[in-house]
């Protein structure tokens, strides 16, 4: 099936099979790598990105699904050079161990935020339900999304990952397929 | 792993989609958010030869006014649900119990219907259907009808939808001002039910007018606690009256035994949950 949707501020055009999960696509397609698959039971929210500006897991929506549609991955946050102040929080208080989860943890904090700018600790933790920390590193992720919060006009959410000038790739059809 | 192959077909309208559920067969599959379903494709646990996608079904989604009830479109998100400001005033019981419901992700993309089309037993939204008295709205190829929520749950993960119908709309019927919780136990971030308790009263002059409470994973359906509400209804809303009704919490239900809890447990939980729950509706 033939697909446009946009990522990260360039839109794609693309054939893809019905059963290709946005995750594969995002990952295998367009080497958006930065999304990662944690798991096989969408329990983990390491592959977490946005669509049209919510949190989703890219591993339980088809890239059919995204047609005409927008999503931002843990790639389309810099802006020139600068990190997303939630990435700056992150950094800043060694909110990451290994550092697998960190990318949906930041794109779930994110979203988080712009619903609660200012979130306690215990809707910060229920916030980040949807992901896990294998190395148990929680304590730092929900200090880091706090520091973010106190640096953060309000407002980070969709209109602030909206790219204006876009750029149209149209690429040819790949063969689809390969695991996690 | 990645699914098996499927043929996808996103109707505009509900009339297209009843068409392409009929003409997909025995082996089509409705797919609402997806939050069950793509995950057991991936799992290959279910290979339909058709997805039928409904969520390009924009007339279904919204919640509506509809007099003495709310009009709920099956493919309404769990987040809009939410955010409602209808089911806040009129439907309380369901926000909370949404509330509950998997996590931030899930709840963006997972539906009200699906949830109930799915049928879970574990499921967080089907107890609150039942104590709602909830109508299910069903279209097939010969027409709309409806079914009460205690008709419509089946069995473990079936329903009364016959293989080419859809469910469209959830009527809920207002219960303006009652007190209402749910109360979910679990042991671990996302985990499903063990057992839940849905609760929503009226009080009026200190004592109990009006009782509902709904059991999650007490059985293969949900279960009505019948008599915790006979017990309740008239008595003065205290914690002697609420600890007596809880004890007949399990009363007809048929708890299954599985590695998180047996029957007997289940019961237990029933009871202490129920109390918990009613105890809090009375306050709310």
């Amino acid at each position: 099936m033939r697909i446009t949707v946009t990522v990260d501020g360039v839109d794609y055009r693309d054939d893809v099979e019905p059963r290709t999960l946005l995750v594969h696509y995002l990952r295998e397609r367009l080497g958006k790598t930065g999304t990662v698959v944690g798991c096989d039971t969408s329990n983990c929210g390491a592959c977490t990105v946005h669509l049209d500006g919510h949190s989703v897991k890219s591993c339980a929506v088809l890239a059919v699904q995204a047609n005409g549609r927008e999503i931002t991955t843990i790639e389309g946050l810099a802006r020139d050079g600068q990190l997303h102040p939630v990435q700056q929080a992150f950094h800043q208080n060694h909110a990451l161990q290994c550092g697998f989860c960190t990318p949906g943890m930041i794109m779930q904090a994110i979203d988080l935020l712009a619903d609660n700018p200012d979130p306690d600790e215990d809707e910060v933790r229920h916030g980040l339900e949807g992901n896990l920390c294998r190395c148990t590193g929680y304590q730092n992720i929900v200090r880091a999304v706090r520091d973010a919060a106190q640096k953060m006009s309000p407002g980070s959410g969709p209109e602030a990952e909206r790219v204006d000038e876009t750029a149209l790739v149209d690429r040819a059809p790949l063969h689809t397929g390969g695991g996690e | 792993m990645i699914p098996a192959e499927f043929d996808y077909v996103a109707p505009a309208t509900v009339d297209e989609a009843v068409r392409a559920l009929a003409a997909g067969g025995e082996d089509a599959k409705v797919m609402a958010g997806g939050q069950s379903l793509i995950p057991v494709l991936r799992m290959r646990l279910a290979v339909p030869t058709v997805v039928v996608d409904l969520s390009g079904l924009t007339e279904l989604t919204g919640v509506h006014d509809d007099g003495d009830s709310l009009r709920i479109g099956a493919m309404t998100t769990h987040y809009e649900v939410q955010r409602d400001p209808l089911v806040r005033e009129h439907a309380r019981l369901l926000r909370l119990a949404t509330d509950t419901v998997a996590d931030p992700q899930v709840r963006h993309r997972g539906t009200f219907g699906g949830s109930l089309a799915h049928a879970d037993p574990a499921g967080d939204l089907l107890a609150p259907a039942l104590a709602l008295d909830a109508v299910m709205v069903c279209v097939g190829p010969s027409g709309t009808r409806e079914v009460p929520a205690a008709e419509f749950f089946v069995d473990y993960f079936t329903t009364a939808l016959a293989p080419d119908e859809l469910l469209t709309h959830v009527k809920v019927p207002k219960l303006t001002g009652w007190g209402a919780h749910y109360e979910k136990f679990n042991r671990v971030a996302q985990a499903w039910s063990i057992v839940g308790v849905a609760a929503a009263l009226r009080v009026s002059g200190g004592r109990i007018a009006d009782a509902r409470v709904g059991l999650t994973n007490m059985g293969p359906t949900p279960v009505r606690a019948r008599g915790v509400e006979e017990a309740l209804i008239g008595q003065p809303a205290t914690a002697e009256s609420i600890t007596s009704a809880a004890t007949r919490a399990a009363e007809g239900a048929d708890p299954p035994s599985d590695g998180n809890a047996d029957a007997e447990y289940r019961s237990h939980l029933a009871r202490v949950l129920t109390e918990r729950a009613v105890t809090a509706a009375v306050s709310a």
